[in-house]
């Protein structure tokens, strides 16, 4: 009897331990001629299983892209499998130049230097040089890592400002003549307020977009050396130039050229109302010609640039690499992982790929068959700028505290003087911290 | 013989002791041990800051201290309105009315909407320029009232709150009426016969019998709001600027934007921890609202 009644108890124990064993997360390789590759791309993934196919016709190597979306749970799930030493044979890292270091650190990731210099450097020519250059470790770069090619641009993107043509013509505006200085913008607010338009759309709810713009002006006002010395810690956030970027947010929030509700806004909101002609203007990634085609197929509109406040220093856009891949290090097919990534970034690829999604390939070659309004946004490459090829990162405390603090200054909680000396007191913080 | 009766009731335990060390106790052991560590979530190495994490959550970091009395705020509208909104509709559906059962149903509809769906469409109702609530007030011919209600400082956080008060309060609503259905019919009678009117019944018999049922909301309804964070993400992203955070977006904040898993651990501890406490006062009240 007792026997019985143990066995049912022993058999859940070992169901259990059985079960789990079975968390345990699979092989990243699955057979020897299989790779598998992890994105977060949905939009991308058609388009990426077509190119697995016709690659597996080529070679018989099978390649599995597996998409983990949405890109929160997709760098959890990096992260979590970085820990425990199981990445796939390529993946993808969302995130700051300081952690993609960090794993560069930790050996996830194979240096591809080597790759690129073969044949006279042919792989590494083929690329513009600004998406390379996002995935570069410099010698002597801040983040202490190897110097050293560590990933490989998918796409390039750049992140500017495009407005809606037909609402230029109902505000009396002429639609071939965007505003290229600010007052020429602000102007436009004052036309904006007395419609039932929404002026300047964009995703500022989730705060990284305001950096952006923010950063924009920044390079505008005071020239790259002055934002780089701020970062390092040798110009404060106090300075007069950091004061009037600041203000650039008030203006626009006096002017009327924000949409209202803009601070809480996520950016497929405002792709929904640019799409949709409910807005004037949109400040978005190039990604977008893909969205709005979706959304609203009829869209007329084209790019600008931010309108500039200052003469004395170019206007700077943030762009590079839009989305990249990397071999993982520990990978048993790590040469045949780095000869896919060649293949895939070989130009009848790229070309597929950005007629396919619409998005601004990696390879130069490939420019060719893109549409119009993809092709103004590459036109725009010369001058981008992005935070992961300046050699130093700003501390993620003063940032948050930078962002917000423009909310707070757009929602007219706080002056630009007091977000200044916040935002300083939060480096002088952290700065103190990292000397410790 | 008394030995083999111990084994077999440890035998039967082992599975449960078995789940229960594996996804809670283990993990909040480690959970403690990483955040007495500075760790980015990625390098092998990490280093070891003894309590210093906790000390900058307590003494330093004043937007974590902002984000609880935030979770607050909304856990004390939860607590109030949508809990006197729940015992009301339970009361009522526990009557002899008409349709019954279909309000039932009715008002337990929110809680298994999906949390993000329930997030977008409210943000939509509340837009401030297209949002269906500005239009009727339009209509309503009080345009004073006319607001970007998740964008306003002065209203974003309130508005979340009664959001998240509408999505929860299906659930207090059926322990409610579950609690209601258990107390004698004939209690009521008697009452009745004595000469009590319909308040004097709720008042000396539903009240009475209700409070186990009352605080048992109570704590759930505490533990759930402090812990509120995907209507939130969903509506204002925490904004505007620091306006709707709350303890779990600010640690979803430390581990995913600063890439601090040690401080993040550390804040996770520190939440939990008052969270217990808050539980025990519960537990406490509750224990004294019996006796009297």
């Amino acid at each position: 009897m007792l026997r019985a009644k143990l066995i049912l108890p022993l058999f859940l124990s070992f169901g259990i331990i059985t079960y789990l064993a079975g968390c345990a997360p699979k092989q990243a390789t699955k057979a020897q001629t299989s790779l598998s590759i992890w994105h977060w791309m949905t939009d991308r993934e058609p388009a990426f299983q077509e190119l697995a196919k016709r690659y597996e016709a080529k070679t018989g190597i099978k390649v599995d892209f597996e998409l983990y979306a949405p890109s929160d749970a997709y760098t959890q799930k990096v992260r979590a499998a970085a820990q425990g030493a199981t990445l796939p044979d390529i993946f993808g890292i969302l995130g700051e130049k300081r952690d993609f270091g960090s794993f560069i650190k930790a050996g996830h990731i194979l240096d591809l230097t080597p790759y690129m210099d073969t044949d006279s450097g042919k792989w590494r020519n083929s690329f513009f040089s600004k998406a390379l250059a996002v995935n570069e470790f410099k010698e002597g770069n801040s983040y202490n890592t190897p110097a050293g090619i560590y990933g490989v641009p998918i796409d390039i993107m750049t992140i500017q400002m495009v407005y809606n043509k037909d609402l230029f013509k109902t505000l009396d505006l002429n639609p071939e003549n965007p505003p290229t200085t600010f007052q020429e913008f602000l102007n436009i607010g004052k036309k904006i307020k007395e419609t039932n338009i929404q002026g300047l759309v964009s995703g500022w709810g989730e705060v990284w977009m305001i950096d952006c713009l923010a950063n924009n002006y920044a390079f505008n006002i005071m020239g790259q050396e002055k934002v780089l010395a701020t970062i390092k810690g040798e110009v404060p956030y106090t300075d007069p130039d950091w004061i009037k970027v600041f203000s650039l947010f008030k203006e626009m929030q006096d002017s009327g050229v924000l949409a209202d509700g803009l601070v809480t806004m996520i950016n497929k909101t405002a792709e929904q109302l640019f799409a949709n002609e409910k807005a004037v203007f949109a400040f978005n990634g190039s990604w977008c010609v893909n969205v709005y085609r979706g959304m609203n197929p009829n869209l007329n509109y084209a790019t600008m640039l931010p309108p500039k406040v200052s003469d004395k220093f170019p206007m700077a856009i943030w762009g590079g690499a839009g989305s990249s891949f990397m071999a993982n290090a520990r990978s048993k097919h790590k040469e045949e992982a780095v000869k896919f990534l060649m293949w895939l970034t070989d130009r009848d690829q790229q070309a597929y790929l950005a007629e396919a999604t619409n998005n601004l390939p990696a390879n130069k070659d490939s420019l060719s068959r893109i549409p119009d309004i993809l092709e103004q946004f590459a036109n725009d490459m010369d001058i981008t700028t992005h935070p992961n090829i300046w050699g130093v990162s700003e501390f993620p405390a003063v940032i948050e505290a930078f962002d917000k603090g423009i909310q707070s200054i757009i929602i007219g909680e706080k002056t630009p003087e007091q977000i200044a000396a916040e935002v300083q007191k939060i480096k002088e913080r952290e700065l103190a911290k990292k000397r410790r | 013989m008394r030995i083999k009766s111990t084994l077999e009731n440890y035998v039967f335990v082992l599975p449960a002791v078995l789940i229960f060390a594996t996804f809670y106790i283990i993990p909040f052991i480690w959970v403690f041990q990483l955040g007495m560590f500075d760790w980015d979530g990625i390098l092998p190495t990490k280093i070891f800051v003894g309590l210093g994490n906790f000390k900058e959550i307590f003494f330093e970091d004043k937007i974590w201290w902002q984000s609880m009395w935030q979770a607050g705020y909304i856990t004390l509208i939860a607590l109030t309105f949508q809990n006197a909104l729940a015992f009301l509709l339970a009361w009522a559906c526990d009557r002899e009315i008409r349709l019954k059962n279909f309000y039932r149903v009715i008002f337990f509809i929110p809680p298994v909407l999906s949390e993000v769906v329930v997030g977008l469409v409210w943000q939509w109702i509340l837009d401030g320029h297209y949002g269906l609530l500005n239009n009727w007030l339009l209509h309503l011919g009080l345009p004073n009232l006319v607001r970007s209600w998740l964008s306003d400082p002065k209203t974003a956080l309130t508005t979340v709150a009664i959001v998240h008060s509408w999505k929860g309060f299906g659930w207090g609503f059926l322990i409610f009426l579950a609690g209601l259905q258990t107390i004698p019919r004939e209690l009521y009678e008697a009452a009745r016969v004595d000469g009590a009117n319909a308040w004097d019944s709720f008042r000396k018999i539903t009240i009475p019998l209700m409070i186990p049922v009352t605080v048992l909301v109570a704590i759930l309804t505490v533990l759930g709001t402090m812990q509120a964070f995907v209507l939130i993400i969903a509506m204002t992203g925490g904004g505007p600027a620091y306006h709707t955070q709350v303890p779990v977006l600010r640690i979803l904040a430390s581990m995913r934007g600063s890439s601090r898993f040690g401080y993040a651990c550390a804040q996770g501890i520190s939440f939990g921890l008052v969270l217990v406490i808050i539980s025990f006062i519960q537990y406490r009240f509750s224990k004294r609202a019996r006796q009297l």
